[in-house]
């Protein structure tokens, strides 16, 4: 793409050619405005999409046979461990990790902050990905996927934890969906969709926050039905929910810095000067959320730690491992980031944000896997499981892409 | 008729609080004192009277119509399988498995039945998100396949590592455990296939107050047989199966540590927190939103006076 702009290409970014008012029609809009000799071209050239290729030749056969011949060909099978790597990274991860779209629509629609504006969808996509994924990881690893619906509609056990994830999830997907109509009915030259929804934005942008709150939480509550099974210190029951929620505040807007870092050096072609004139201040704007959140989840790790009296823990072989989550992962990132806002550095606060993503996915795979049953054996995944891992991911990665090349997200739509 | 305990209140206060009400904190507190159903049934394992000879494995086989074991059940080689450190334990081909502990100080071998214990207050039950599990009136914990979606979240939730799941099956795949026969011989007031089998009456049938007091009965007469506790009568809020040993617990592969409180109980700090956010997020927010844009509005106001 980068060789094609230098050219003097320029992607679709408004309903008409620039020749006249001729509209774009669907299919030159979803080829960006190449022709399809072209546009094969261009993806041929991509190196990231031969290293796709080989993931998707080698994952999708795999993901296929987990629906024929079951779930016990792919993963151990194991009845001490019932949830393995398709919760542990499909959801337990994925879902913090999109915690941005709550996250800045709160921060634009409801503070007013409208200088966070031009990276307002970038953070709704995020989620709403997020979020869409972990269902489809979900769907992988229940032992019936087709009765998803069946929490819903059929049979309803409302005092379990897993019904308030079930419809917090399905219900606040649908709210990001909504969030995201402007962004496509721009594209799709639709203008009815993004009137009505800038009626009720903040009604939506409210309802996010409380099932986000909620289901950030309850991923969190869903460990307090295992007291015993994993780690004590990883394990707190009145803390559970607070600890997932606080966490998932830094990791929602970490992971926005290193998403709209990676688009903003692989994609810069799609990005407008607005958004990239802004994304420093708005960087370090993040950057500041990101540091309060990870100095009260620390404060309340620690009152946790203190409430429960599980001091001498910390000097056993899973303290230190303990502590390593908590320095790599929350200290070092919170001192990265204080520097980084003292000395106006968007770079280092980008390596913060980093490091800090790595931290919430340590957190919540220890959580999840490594630490639980911590007084049994550890579970090593089956290698067809960590494939269909890797397949699903990159999956979400494509269908990233293939959004943000075409819908206006990072780029503003042209009247 | 549908009995109106504590866990339908439990239930109907969180409906109520999705709906809005501020409806839970005060059902949940009354929970310490669940009784659950006052004529259910139980069973008294004796630890100091099993021989291990595995009947019991084989009527439940035979009772449950499970497929055949690998070894058969007369072949005693299976007691010295260890996988991943751990004895045999309960799956999909087997409801109840024996094991043998060899203990310190203790000149024979002991042996020890597990299956599922029907929890007074099930943390299977509470966890389940399509309420495919029932306690019966008869005390048995029974589960509802039809309506399963496989999350196995019953499996996290029980303390006792019970619950197995039919991963190879494609089409259907289940939980599977004890369910005390109910179908067959507990909603008829008949004993379990396994206590019938046993040959050494280690296991006894009957209403889980009775069974109570014999366990005490028999702790009183012989303080030298036995351990004083009863495994089961309390732990994790009180459990149908009951157990008497005469070797601590904790050295017979039990769980000492899961204390007395259902499992339900630790989930009710976040439970109550669920109406709360509910109420006070949306007029907190909006208030928020209020304030941050009260430049916006003034200036709006200004410009529509002029």
């Amino acid at each position: 793409m980068k060789r094609l702009t230098v050219n003097g290409m320029s992607p679709v970014d408004s309903l008409f050619k620039e020749e006249g008012k001729i509209l774009w029609t669907v299919k030159e809009k979803l080829l960006l405005g190449l022709s399809p000799l072209d546009y094969i071209a261009q993806a041929v050239r991509n190196p990231f999409n031969w290293v796709l290729a080989i993931i998707f030749a080698v994952g999708i056969p795999v993901l296929i046979g987990r629906f024929i011949f079951g779930l016990s060909w792919v993963t151990h099978s194991s009845y001490d461990y019932p949830w393995g790597l398709f919760l542990g990274w499909g959801l337990f991860v994925m879902v913090p990790l999109s915690a941005s779209g709550f996250m800045l629509g709160t921060t634009v629609e409801v503070f007013g902050r409208k200088d966070f504006h031009s990276i307002e969808r970038l953070a709704l996509l995020n989620g709403l990905l997020g979020y869409l994924f972990a269902v489809i990881f979900l769907q992988v690893d229940l032992g019936q996927p087709w009765r998803l619906v069946y929490p819903m509609f059929v049979s309803l056990g409302p005092a379990a934890v897993l019904f308030l994830v079930a419809w917090h999830v399905a219900t606040y997907l649908s709210v990001q969906v909504a969030e995201l109509v402007p962004a496509f009915s721009e594209w799709a030259g639709w203008p009815v969709g993004k009137k009505f929804v800038k009626k009720i934005v903040l009604g939506l942008t409210v309802a996010g926050i409380i099932l986000s709150t909620l289901h950030q939480g309850a991923l969190g509550a869903l460990f307090t039905y295992a007291p015993g099974k994993v780690h004590p210190l990883w394990f707190s029951a009145p803390f559970q929910w607070f600890h997932f929620f606080c966490s998932s505040i830094f990791a929602g807007l970490s992971m926005l810095i290193v998403v709209s870092t990676l688009c903003k050096t692989f994609l810069k072609w799609r990005c407008d000067d607005e958004f990239l004139e802004n994304l420093d201040r708005q960087t370090l704007g993040l950057a500041k959320g990101c540091s309060l959140a990870l100095i009260t989840y620390f404060v309340i790790k620690v009152l946790a730690i203190a409430h429960d009296n599980d001091w001498h823990y910390l000097f056993t072989g899973w303290g230190q491992w303990f502590v390593f989550e908590m320095v790599v992962g929350v200290l070092v990132p919170l001192a990265l980031y204080a520097t980084a806002i003292r000395n106006d550095s968007a770079r280092l606060a980008r390596f913060a944000a980093l490091l800090a993503v790595l931290g919430i996915a340590l957190n919540r795979l220890n959580t999840a896997l490594i630490t639980f049953n911590w007084k049994l054996y550890q579970e090593i995944p089956h290698w067809r499981e960590v494939v269909i891992v890797l397949t699903v991911y990159s999956a979400y990665i494509v269908t990233y892409r293939f959004v943000l090349y075409r819908l206006p997200i990072l780029y503003s739509w042209k009247k | 008729m549908k009995k109106h305990n504590r866990r339908s209140l439990l239930k109907g206060g969180l409906v109520g609080g999705l709906l809005g009400a501020v409806g839970l904190s005060k059902k949940a507190h009354a929970a310490g004192s669940f009784e659950g159903y006052k004529d259910r049934y139980g069973m008294l394992v004796d630890l100091t009277r099993c021989v291990g000879c595995r009947s019991c494995e084989a009527a439940c086989n035979k009772e449950q119509q499970l497929p055949a074991p690998d070894k058969p059940f007369d072949d005693f080689s299976v007691f010295d399988e260890i996988k991943l450190g751990q004895k045999r334990r309960t799956t999909e081909k087997a409801y109840t498995v024996v094991n043998k502990y060899e203990v310190e100080g203790h000149d024979r071998p002991v042996y020890r039945k597990i299956q599922c214990n029907h929890c007074n207050e099930p943390a299977c039950l509470t966890s389940c998100f399509v309420n495919a599990y029932t306690k019966t009136p008869e005390g048995a914990v029974i589960y509802n396949s039809k309506v399963c979606v496989g999350c196995r979240t019953c499996m996290i939730a029980c303390p006792f590592y019970i619950p197995a799941y039919s991963y190879s099956s494609v089409i259907n795949p289940v939980v599977k455990k004890c369910i005390m026969c109910y179908d067959t011989r507990l909603k008829y007031g008949r004993p379990p296939a396994c206590a019938e089998a046993c040959p050494r009456e280690t296991l006894t049938f009957g209403k889980r107050e009775d069974l109570i007091y014999i366990a005490r009965q028999r702790i009183k007469l012989n303080p030298e047989k036995y351990v004083d506790h009863l495994y089961g009568e309390r732990e994790v809020g009180g459990t149908s199966w009951m157990y008497l040993s005469g070797v601590p617990f904790e050295e017979v592969g039990f769980d000492t540590h899961l204390g007395t409180e259902p499992i339900i109980n630790y989930v009710k700090d976040f439970l109550t927190i669920v109406p709360m956010v509910l109420t006070i997020w949306p007029a907190l927010f909006t208030g928020f939103h209020l304030l941050a844009t009260r430049k916006d509005a003034k200036k709006k106001e200004e410009k529509s006076n002029v």
